[in-house]
């Protein structure tokens, strides 16, 4: 199973093994990663599961579609490394992919979603 | 001193409440008592990707059954509570168990609207809302299978994209003159009516079920209008009704589900309650809603999980949907009543454009087909209260941010 490593908002870093044929966004959620909130739980309507990916890991994904570009433009400071990680699925190539969980997501009012 | 919470229910609101008290540091005894067997799972793929097999069922689960004995969660999955007794702070178990509990949180949610026509009851005559209802729908799946949907809201709409998917013949029967008429504009109606018709899907509005007739299981549906339309399985999507009945049979005040303050607090100062089964107020739109809406779930058990422990938040939160229907994504966010200006974005033949609500220039609710970016926006906006001006709204070239 190709690892993946997760850094949570806090800082602390979550290594797990994620099966191939789930997302990224299922692997961080089944394992409790802090800050993948992931509420519509992988139908890229809610933002609340974006990470930033590790640059040097971006040739190896594919690209985002126009639905998922659109929803990172208003998503908490989006990056160029922005992805939504219910958009990403895990294959043998991201063995040892790693990404950074931002502080929060949605930049709507309101206390800070976990 | 609060030892023990018990919370009743196990959809995506006390899955939820669980995680945050833990989290919030409560170290104490946690009893999650659900009617289903299963773990807390996510109900809305249930119409769509579950429904089609594209989704494994343990893909469903919020989290794996580790992380219950991680957080020590006591679970009592598969017997409902049967009463509840407020004055002695007791919640009894279809099994005969009583728990005693400091405080306790009501996540009941929704339960689907029962046709009460003749013949409603015969078999082949099914609802979608729990996993345990999607097997039997699966099972009349056959190539060529005539399905009539009863309702053409959400859950029948989803459901008649999928079942179309599977290659069955679907017939919708909708009791308004459109589609999704509660909770659309005319403009999204007719879009979707129009994808769903292009892909075979029959859509008959203005049309009124009288009867379901059959030898021993359903046959036909039969419209007020004399139309009769044949049926090897009828599923029935008309809407869905707080579940409250254990709270109003322990006193509490219901009123269109369990009416809850600002803080998720009840009418008995030691019970809470979140999600699809509460009247709450909206902060944001100054009236009292209730959701069906999985944003809303998440968020006020959140809340409730804090209040209860003490920590006075209110819930304020703009509402939002969602809608997957063949290759469409319909994204709602805000609440559209009492607008004043309806403002269309952008063509509806190109297949991606929005409805924009405002009164009074502020912005309130934007449907958005195929369109994240309004979407997007809209939902900072509306919180926001942002003042727009609707000429420049209209056009879809200026970004809705800046359409001031």
């Amino acid at each position: 199973m190709p690892k993946i490593v997760f850094i949570e908002p806090g800082g602390s870093r979550h290594e797990i093994d994620a099966p191939l044929g789930i997302t990224l966004m299922e692997a961080a959620r089944q394992h409790g990663v802090q800050g993948v909130v992931a509420l519509c739980g992988g139908a890229c309507a809610c933002a609340t599961c974006h990470v930033y990916v590790d640059p040097c890991w971006l040739p190896r994904l594919e690209p985002r579609e126009e639905m998922e570009e659109g929803m990172l433009e208003s998503a908490w400071q989006p990056r160029d490394n922005s992805r939504l990680s219910c958009q990403v699925h895990i294959t043998a190539q991201l063995d040892g992919l790693q990404v950074t969980v931002p502080q929060r997501q949605g930049q709507e009012p309101g206390f800070v979603r976990e | 001193m609060i030892s023990t919470i018990v919370i009743i229910g196990a959809g995506q609101a006390g899955a939820q409440a669980i995680d945050t008290l833990r989290r919030e540091g409560f170290g104490g005894r946690l009893v999650l008592i659900g009617d289903e067997p299963e773990l807390p799972y996510q109900r809305p793929p249930l119409s769509k990707k579950y429904l089609c097999g594209e989704l494994a069922a343990e893909r469903l689960l919020f989290r794996h059954r580790s992380f219950y004995d991680e957080h020590r969660i006591e679970l009592r999955l598969g017997t409902p509570a049967v009463r509840l007794d407020a004055a002695a702070r007791q919640v009894e178990l279809a099994s005969g168990e009583k728990l005693a509990y400091d405080r306790l949180l009501l996540c009941l949610g929704a339960g689907s609207r029962r046709l009460t026509c003749p013949g409603a009851t015969l078999p082949g005559v099914r609802y979608l809302r729990a996993l345990a209802d999607v097997a039997p729908i699966q099972t009349g799946f056959k190539a060529g299978a005539r399905v009539v949907i009863v309702g053409g809201g959400y859950i029948g709409l989803e459901t008649a994209a999928t079942c179309r998917g599977m290659g069955c013949e679907v017939t919708v029967l909708e009791m308004a003159d459109r589609i999704m008429n509660r909770v659309v504009a005319p403009a999204v109606s007719r879009y979707f009516a129009e994808e769903h018709r292009t892909r075979g899907v029959g859509i008959i509005c203005d049309t009124r079920v009288v009867r379901i007739e059959g030898q021993g299981r359903v046959e036909r549906v039969v419209c007020a209008d004399g139309s009769a339309h044949a049926a090897d399985l009828v599923i029935v999507g008309v809407g869905a009704i707080a579940t409250t009945e254990l709270a109003s049979a322990a006193g509490l005040a219901c009123n269109d589900g369990i009416v809850v303050d600002e803080y998720c607090r009840t009418s008995d100062p030691e019970i809470y309650a979140a999600g699809d089964c509460t009247n709450h107020p909206s902060l944001r739109f100054g009236r009292r809603v209730r959701l069906e809406s999985v944003d809303n779930a998440f968020e006020q058990a959140k809340t409730a999980a804090l209040n209860l422990l003490g920590k006075p938040v209110p819930h304020d939160r703009v509402p939002w949907f969602w809608s997957d229907q063949f290759d469409n994504k319909l994204l709602i966010v805000g609440l559209s009543q009492d607008y004043d200006t309806q403002v269309l974005r952008g063509d509806p033949a190109s297949r991606s454009f929005s409805v924009c609500y405002l009164k009074g220039g502020e912005l309130l609710a934007v449907e958005a087909v195929n369109h994240s970016k309004d979407y997007m926006a809209a939902r900072k906006l509306i919180a926001e209260r942002a003042q727009l001006n609707p000429q420049k709204l209209a056009d879809n070239q200026v970004s809705i941010k800046d359409s001031i």
